[in-house]
């Protein structure tokens, strides 16, 4: 699974996933929401919607694209399995191949 | 520029479109509000509530446009599940994440497909067989919107599975039947990108 430590982003409202960044991982919270390369998204696109959705900066967001384009897939997103559910949700109403699952690591 | 939005001072983006151009994005926006069908409640237009608390399907849909639009949110594609009662089990959760979500997604779609039906058809003629597009931050966004789920629905439709196949679609001779539609797909991707730009914050 893929770490990332950047700061969280402030340029936006605080949303539950920056703060996740500081949050102690629960042992019953481990969920995460993937998104899935595919041949059709543009990758400005990709990025918009990272940083549009998730608040992420652009250096965020642009990271997570290059993880979609280059590894297939990446970890946008963790928290409860609701909040992954809403995330995949959102993802998918903007044509982002998404899918959830628990983060066994 | 034909074919490249360009960002309006204080909001929104513009971009000037032909009259064939119109007639293209109208038609396909369209075919897709026809592919994603009609409301959760289309059957009791007179009671809100039963609308509201409509479920949605639990089966995937069988059209692969549709597939791609509303995929299964349980389905890890590079992970087999590791036995048939974890297979049913991300079956299930897939099917009851769509019975919950699928009715919301196609509203959403359904909308955005609508404003840039709404938007084209409130054009006015500038010139001979043209017009200029000027559309509202909260339009820019429909748009974009709509115009990736076209790409996604012709990307489906020209069984685009990986980069290779965008590689071929290049290269197809003129006379093959596919040509038109890859024209559509590009200039649309076109019309996307510049779109995007115009919305990054």
């Amino acid at each position: 699974m893929v770490t990332v430590t950047s700061p969280a982003p402030v340029e936006i409202e605080r949303t539950e996933s920056a703060e996740e960044v500081f949050a102690v991982p629960e042992p019953d919270v481990p969920w995460v929401t993937l998104v899935h390369n595919d041949p059709v998204n543009l990758m400005s696109y990709v990025t918009y919607v990272f940083q549009s959705y998730f608040g992420y900066s652009k250096d965020k967001a642009t990271k997570l694209m290059l993880d979609v384009h280059h590894k297939g897939r990446a970890v946008v997103s963790s928290g409860s399995r609701e909040e992954m559910e809403r995330d995949v949700q959102a993802m998918h109403g903007y044509g982002l191949w998404a899918t959830l699952q628990q983060d066994r690591k | 520029m034909p074919g490249h939005f360009e960002p309006l001072p204080g909001g929104g983006a513009a971009v000037a479109l032909d009259d064939v151009e119109i007639s293209i994005i109208r038609s396909l926006a369209v075919q897709l509000l026809e592919l994603v069908g009609p409301g959760p409640g289309a059957d009791t237009p007179a009671d809100p509530l039963a609308e509201l608390f409509a479920e949605g399907p639990s089966e995937p849909p069988a059209d692969p446009v549709l597939r791609r639009l509303f995929p299964d949110a349980y389905s890890d594609p590079e992970q087999t599940p590791g036995s048939p009662a974890e297979a049913a089990e991300r079956q299930a959760h897939s099917a009851e994440f769509r019975r919950y979500t699928e009715n919301d997604l196609r509203a959403g779609k359904r909308e955005n497909a609508l404003a840039v039906v709404r938007t084209l058809d409130a054009l006015a003629p500038v010139d001979a067989g043209g017009a200029v597009l000027k559309l509202t931050p909260e339009e820019s966004r429909q748009w974009l919107g709509s115009l990736n789920d076209l790409r996604l629905a012709i990307g489906a439709r020209l069984e685009i599975g990986d980069e290779d196949d965008t590689e071929l679609l290049y290269r197809l001779p003129d006379d093959d039947p596919r040509k038109p539609m890859v024209m559509a797909y590009l200039w649309l991707g076109g019309l996307q990108e510049t779109l995007v730009t115009t919305l990054m914050p």
